[in-house]
């Protein structure tokens, strides 16, 4: 098939990817190094990648002194459910655009894929608007709802794609034995979307756990997620560099853990919008 | 690579004509409406009011299209248009041009291939709003490690995130270090995808490596191309979070795009009307834009086109 290489060129293969994964991972680990140096480290301007004293002393802060646990508790609320509300509700729309047949299929497909585009910054000023007229202030159900807004066309999308690979003889020869479309549904093909529903969990869970503005707009005191708690960390007496990226370091842990467990799914959903096959 | 000719529907069966799959899309719709749709419209209608933080809407002026006579001469609005285009360019250009050649040097498949796609996704999963802290501490004037090792070179201290030209540069190499890989990763895709026998053939008919690339590797994966394109396109135009904590728009307006601009005019100016005014320009652009991905890569349609 390709051509037999030469050693030299499988080298120079390797070594341009380790460069490249040298780029990647350098300022996550700055991050990462700096929150456990203490603040002479830091502010001697001298960077020390890997050998000094290591101290918790910006992780006690955060977690002793800080609302760290109050931040967690509400990303974690919101993530979660606003995460299973998408796959919920977006795996039943999905299943009937990929399978049933009905007036406006079409017209839903093509808004949806419309709707997905809207940029957060556009539902800034609305959202407000509705939190301050239905006096809403600084509920996490309205973060929940407009997370799970904002997710629903990407999860419709990626669900569909996999709602087409799976053969449609499976389900007719469920219906010809009599299942109604729900049973259809949950038990035949459910069981074969796992790894579907995986890669929009994924994706549903990253931006409901990162997204910053409209958390940042609609949230009040006890009400604060993680980002916006460690936003908060700048606009105080100046940077508090070893206090911040602990914190970041604590945000970043979730999704890293997709990352490693999970990479070959979330390349799949990367990838979903441009390669077919 | 399936091969779907005809993914419309399977067959009419028993009880498909009922009001069953309605039952199914409406929760999702319903959402998608309140949440989406609903806020797009709602934009709309404020625009046509001066409203200010703080005081109740009741009590908001309708000032026709004044908001949209004011947004066509407001040299702000203009400039932050300029820098999102500016920063759309030198963004996609210089991620195009480096992750598309680096997924033709390496796209082929080798040992632990799999290590290597799992750490270029990671600047894709930091939280856009740690990226920013990242490098807000990456180029800081005092503690930055850039200016240290740039010290090495005989570059004297930059304040980065102070001087317009730097604060922008700052804005689009943190952008080019977060979404190469992704460029990289769906390019590589695309080329591993493609049908050996293709490639095979061009080289039996005595195609050169360069005569690969530009003949038939690039051609075959255009429409990917085309779309990644317009994903960032789309992307430019929402990205706001990263410029929030790293420069906040500063200095001045030098770096703050488009959607920034729209948060800092309603929630810091505290002009709700104008602000939305403002979106209503922003979803035009990218309603336009996302036209195009429809008519490019709609994977909802019937036939394929790959």
């Amino acid at each position: 098939m390709q051509r037999i290489d030469s050693p030299s060129r499988v080298w120079s293969h390797y070594a341009g990817l380790v460069i490249l994964a040298i780029i990647c991972l350098t300022p996550i680990w700055v991050m990462i190094s700096t929150s456990f140096k203490n603040e002479v480290l830091i502010f001697d301007a001298k960077p020390v990648w890997f050998f000094f004293f290591p101290t918790m002393e910006n992780y006690d802060y955060i977690l002793t002194r800080g609302k760290f646990d109050r931040y967690f508790i509400n990303s974690v609320i919101v993530a979660t459910i606003s995460t299973f509300l998408t796959l919920f509700l977006g795996g039943l729309c999905a299943y009937a655009l990929a399978r049933l047949e009905f007036k406006g299929r079409r017209f839903v497909a093509n808004a949806t894929l419309l709707v997905r585009m809207v940029p957060p910054a556009v539902l800034a000023v609305p959202a407000f608007a509705m939190v301050v007229t239905l006096s809403l202030n600084a509920d996490l159900a309205v973060l929940i709802f407009f997370y799970t807004a904002l997710n629903l066309p990407f999860a419709i999308w990626l669900l569909f794609g996999f709602y087409k690979q799976i053969p449609v003889e499976l389900e007719e020869a469920a219906v010809v034995d009599g299942a109604s479309p729900l049973q259809v549904f949950f038990k035949v093909l459910f069981p074969m979307m796992k790894s579907g529903y995986a890669v929009a969990g994924i994706f549903t869970f990253r931006i409901a756990w990162n997204e910053f503005i409209l958390a940042l707009l609609l949230t009040g005191r006890k009400t604060r997620t993680l980002p916006v708690g460690a936003a908060g960390f700048i606009t105080d007496t100046g940077v508090e560099w070893g206090r911040i990226m602990a914190m970041g370091t604590l945000i970043v842990i979730p999704p890293l853990l997709f990352t490693f467990f999970a990479a070959r799914q979330i390349i799949s959903g990367l990838t979903a919008g441009s390669v077919k096959g | 690579m399936a091969e779907e000719t005809d993914i419309a529907v399977p067959k009419p069966r028993p009880g498909g004509r009922t009001l069953t799959p309605y039952f199914f899309v409406l929760p999702a719709a319903i959402v998608m409406i309140a949440g989406l749709m609903y806020p797009v419209a709602d934009a709309f209608y404020l625009s046509f009011f001066d409203w200010k933080i703080g005081t109740k809407f009741a009590k908001a002026d309708n000032v026709g299209f004044d908001n949209y006579i004011r947004l066509l001469s407001d040299p702000d609005v203009r400039e932050s248009i300029w820098v999102t285009f500016r920063f759309g360019f030198w963004t996609i250009l210089i991620e195009m041009v480096i992750g598309v050649s680096l997924a033709l040097l390496l796209e082929k498949p080798i040992r632990g291939a799999s290590i290597f796609r799992t750490i270029f996704i990671l600047p894709l999963m930091v939280s856009p709003v740690v990226v920013g802290l990242i490098w807000r501490y990456l180029f800081d004037a005092r503690v930055g490690w850039i200016n240290y090792y740039l010290g090495f070179i005989g570059i004297e201290p930059q304040v980065w995130l102070g001087d317009a030209e730097l604060a922008f540069f700052a804005i689009v190499f943190t952008d080019i270090w977060q979404w190469t890989p992704f460029i990289f990763i769906i390019v590589i895709a695309g080329l591993q995808a493609l049908p050996s026998e293709v490639l095979e053939a061009s080289r039996i008919d005595g195609a050169n490596w360069w005569q690969q690339i530009f003949l038939v590797k690039l051609p075959m994966i255009r429409s990917i191309l085309l779309i990644a394109l317009l994903m960032r396109l789309i992307d430019v135009f929402r990205a706001m979070e990263v410029m929030y904590i790293l420069t906040g728009g500063g200095p001045g307006r030098a770096t703050e795009l488009l959607s920034l601009h729209i948060y800092n005019r309603a929630f810091d100016a505290q002009l709700l009307g104008y602000a939305s005014a403002i979106s209503v320009l922003l979803i035009l652009i990218v309603f336009i834009l996302s036209l195009g991905i429809l008519v490019v890569g709609n994977p909802m349609k019937d036939k394929s086109d790959i």
